[in-house]
């Protein structure tokens, strides 16, 4: 028993360290690949991860401020901005944002059987601008833009990386707790405008984005009018400078927690049952040892 | 021998140890799972509702849900208040206010039954003490019972124009649910 | 049920008047706590214990989300949505029923390969064998329906493509295939009627499931635990008595199963399902690439090597059939392959495969993949229909110990008093 035991352990260490020495050159290897997405490093990844309280606050600026003109967060109520966990905006500031926001709640039917729009509160969703597809589709030269309620799950976990560094980075992001694919890829659309290469043929109202998947993406560079401001309304304001590459990594943390809610809580919770399952396997496998040491 | 003894003890506690963790790791599981069954966020976050009063006319009632439950609310007429306000509490089956905004010993007299300066406006929780049906009396061809309040056509309750019980089986006044005035014409429940 | 005695004796009163009347505690103690357990299980030997660990959790989590869940096309994505961010500790039951899937199917497929390593199909276990094949099929079952309840874009299509398999059908008989699709699906085509059945019987076959593994370990315990030797109990030093011994071993197994288990719902809750699945499913757009689940990629693998599309549908179904055929392929005379030394290899060589097929079931089928997927497809038969007879026939297994004791303590031990004493079972 003891000599199967030795011998997994030596493979597993084998296999350890043998990840640990390839992995290492993948990771800067990687950033040249096909697809343009980069890893990147947000503080809600990995064992640790948890979100960053302002970055999710100025996140959502640049969301309000930009991304609703088009885009709804329809699964994701005005109240979720201020529980424990997310950007932890004051009730008050929220109860009055939600009672400005200029897409209306439809509710009904009033006393002579009409629908009626009245201003939102803090349990109902933040909308969009359109009330379906067809409007969307209409407003917008026949694109839709989708709402980014689960925008970062709904985007690729995986790395695109060819074999065999596909397995290897694999292996990094399991063994690290890394999901945050959909965060990198929203990062990188956002961050990816170029112009077209001369021989590419843009079609009518398109752009070209090296993030997006045949390169011909609706949606133009809107983070280019100039860096949403952060320090606005603020008497004190001490985070980063806002800056076109600081809005795109701020919005894509805050809609990897528009996406994921509960991340904070996951974690605390996971990294207690790591801990605790950890010392009780040990403790069951010294008890085991005991109680088999007679018969070896 | 004594080693022995001792490394039987040290088994012994190992195995208690061992057993221990693993039990009381099975019995925290339980409790998420436990958790899961009551009321979820979205459902809390409708706890509390706005209601705008302006439309409700002097002798009208509306009824709006509050958690689930129907709320009447009464727009008062003097008459109704003051034949409210004549019961003398010791006549009543049921002496305590039911309000949640005062203490839980408040006697239940027509004052404590609504909000200081919003006389006219009752509000109180349209759910029969008895068993939990819905009395009548909030429409206007509705029976309103022998005390003008509200009336419980399932086992014949009466309740006066302070929703208070006056005849029947019902066992308590209809309960005030905690609200506010957040302006003259807008109240809060919740 | 096995030929050992049971030392049960109830101690109170009342266990005592239930003794005589219905000697459920007497079964019990029986059957798991003094059942004689081979004394050299390895660690691979806990899976059977983390299997049943795996099936109540799925129970117990699934019914939890039914309670959440709407089976309806218009609000299941939106119910599943609710329950991972309102309902109190939903977002960790849905990511324990989500990973628990993949768990279970890797404990089962560990499981399986250990019995493939070890002969445990060889007689007289051909039944517990073929039980456990059929409960590997009614697992696939369930956890395809499952799949399809989220109802994202790869649920939908998913079902749609699984679903189509059936009209291969009517390359046989024109008509029958198309009208089998159209019974499963309720409709001309995969919708709110197809989710709402798939939903009751996702809620049924685990049941069936769970009849079909009381079958599994009832027959277990009529012919005992096959072992790493592959050797028989033959004297009571072979064994140790199931409690406290191998259930010790059992929980180490587990909770060191459980650390894999508990990474996967904390930290990767969303790695081993498929990013297509956060968008709602919509009738028409299929995905680019349709991928099913990990644990179904060796098969989909064999199904899209085959140009025919009945052919493939055959041979994928054939891949698991062929698995209840293995005790009457294997010729060998030894059970266990630690005593095979050129079946060793070819053992390793079919995981490889299997893994391959794997591999490649997750890329586009073209090109050199396909060609790929061809050649592990044709050993992944080879190895059952060529491999295990021929070589059983041809080759000289090395010699085995004397008993299981000696396979624990060395040639000519189990002789002697002291181990005979050592391994009497406690009366603690």
């Amino acid at each position: 028993m003891t000599k199967t035991l030795t011998k997994s352990l030596g493979f597993a260490a084998a296999v350890a360290l043998a990840g640990a020495v390839v992995v290492t050159p993948a990771i800067s290897a990687e950033s040249g690949g096909e697809h343009h997405i980069a890893h990147q490093q947000w503080s809600f990844a990995g064992f640790f991860g948890h979100y960053d309280k302002d970055q999710l606050q100025r996140g959502f600026r640049v969301y309000k401020d930009v991304c609703a003109a088009c885009h709804g967060l329809s699964r994701v109520a005005f109240r979720n901005l201020v529980e424990n966990g997310g950007p932890e905006f004051p009730e008050e500031s929220v109860k009055a944002l939600a009672a400005e926001w200029p897409n209306q709640i439809t509710d009904g039917p009033d006393d002579e059987g009409k629908m009626f729009q009245r201003p939102a509160k803090l349990s109902d969703r933040i909308l969009g601008p359109y009330k379906n597809e067809k409007e969307a589709r209409a407003a917008q030269n026949g694109a839709l833009p989708p709402d980014l309620s689960l925008m970062t799950r709904a985007r690729n976990t995986h790395n695109e990386a060819a074999w065999p560094m596909h397995i290897l980075l694999m292996a990094r992001d399991i063994a690290t707790g890394y999901q945050e694919g959909g965060a990198n890829y929203v990062y990188a659309l956002l961050t990816g405008y170029h112009e077209a290469p001369a021989g590419f043929k843009l079609a009518d109202g398109m752009n070209y984005n090296v993030a997006f998947p045949g390169n011909q993406v609706a949606m133009p560079n809107v983070l280019d009018g100039g860096p949403v401001n952060y320090a606005d309304g603020q008497e004190k304001y001490e985070g980063p400078k806002a800056s076109q590459e600081q809005n795109a990594r701020d919005v894509s943390a805050f809609l990897s927690w528009a996406a994921d809610t509960s991340l904070n809580e996951r974690k605390r919770i996971g990294w207690q049952v790591m801990l605790y399952l950890l010392i009780t396997t040990i403790l069951l496998f010294v008890a085991k040892k005991r109680l088999w040491a007679k018969f070896h | 021998m004594s080693s022995h003894a001792e490394e039987s003890n040290r088994r012994d506690f190992l195995v208690i140890a061992a057993n221990a963790f693993a039990g009381v790791g099975a019995a925290v599981t339980l409790w998420p799972f436990i958790q899961q069954m009551n009321p979820d966020k979205s459902a809390l976050a409708l706890a509390s509702t706005e209601v705008d009063l302006s439309p409700v006319k002097e002798g009208q009632a509306i009824t709006v849900m509050w958690r689930g439950k129907p709320v009447f609310i009464r727009n008062r007429t003097a008459d109704e208040v003051k034949s409210a306000q004549d019961v003398p509490v010791k006549e009543l089956p049921d002496d305590v206010a039911r309000n949640e905004n005062l203490a839980a010993d408040a006697p239940a007299t027509d004052q404590n039954r609504t909000a200081k300066g919003h006389e006219n406006w009752l509000v109180v929780i349209g759910i029969c003490t008895h068993l939990g049906c819905i009395p009548k009396g909030q429409a206007l061809g509705d029976a309103k019972g022998d005390y003008g309040g509200w009336f419980c056509p399932c086992h014949g309750s009466h309740y006066d124009t302070a929703a208070r019980i006056r005849k029947g089986p019902a066992p308590r006044n209809l309960d005030v649910p905690p609200f506010a005035f957040i302006s003259d014409t807008k109240i809060k429940i919740g | 049920m096995s030929s050992h005695e049971s030392n049960y004796k109830p101690t109170s009163r009342f266990g005592k008047w239930l003794d005589d009347r219905l000697p459920v505690g007497r079964l019990m103690h029986g059957q798991f706590v003094d059942f004689p357990t081979p004394r050299n299980l390895n660690y691979w030997w806990t899976f059977g214990g983390i299997l049943t660990f795996c099936l109540v959790a799925q129970l117990v989590t699934g019914i939890v989300l039914a309670m959440h869940y709407q089976p309806s096309a218009a609000e299941a994505f939106n119910s599943v949505d609710h329950i991972r961010r309102d309902v109190n500790y939903g977002w960790m039951i849905q990511a324990m029923h989500a990973t628990g899937s993949s768990m279970f199917f890797l404990a089962a497929y560990i499981h399986l390969f250990r019995g493939l390593y070890y002969g445990s199909y060889k007689a007289p276990r051909e039944i517990l064998w073929i039980l456990g094949v059929f409960i590997i099929l009614a697992m696939m079952a369930t956890a395809f329906m499952g799949y399809s309840l989220p109802w994202g874009q790869m649920s939908f299509w998913a079902v749609t493509v699984i679903t189509n398999l059936f009209s291969s059908l009517d390359s046989i008989i024109p008509g029958v295939g198309t009208a089998i699709v159209q019974w499963l699906w309720g409709g001309y085509s995969v919708s709110g009627s197809t989710l709402n059945r798939f939903f009751a019987l996702h809620y049924l076959l685990p049941f069936v499931i769970v009849g079909l593994v009381a079958l599994h370990i009832w027959a277990l315990h009529v012919v005992g635990q096959n072992n790493p030797a592959g050797l028989d109990i033959k004297t009571k030093s072979d064994s140790v008595p199931m409690y406290p011994y191998a259930v010790a071993k059992d929980a180490v197994g587990l909770f060191a199963f459980l650390l894999v288990f508990a990474w996967f719902v904390f930290f990767l809750p969303d790695y081993l399902g498929h990013a297509d699945n956060f968008i709602e499913a919509n009738p028409l757009v299929t995905p680019p690439h349709i991928v099913p689940e990990w644990y179904f990629l060796p098969y989909y693998a064999i199904l899209r090597a085959v140009p025919s599309k009945l052919g493939g549908v055959i041979l994928m179904f054939a891949s698991i059939a062929i698995l209840a055929f293995a005790p009457w392929l294997d010729t060998a005379r030894v059970r266990s392959s630690k005593y095979r030394p050129i079946y060793k290899w070819f053992f390793w060589l079919f995981v490889f495969t299997c893994l391959a097929l794997g591999y490649l079931g997750a890329k586009p089928a073209e090109g050199s993949y396909v060609a790929w997927a061809r050649v592990f497809t044709a050993y992944y038969f080879l190895h059952f229909i060529v491999v295990m007879p021929i070589l059983g026939l041809i080759e000289t297994p090395k010699k085995l110990p004397g008993s299981i004791t000696e396979d624990v303590l060395g040639p000519g031990a189990g002789k002697g008093a002291t181990a005979g004493a050592a391994a009497a079972p406690e009366t603690r």
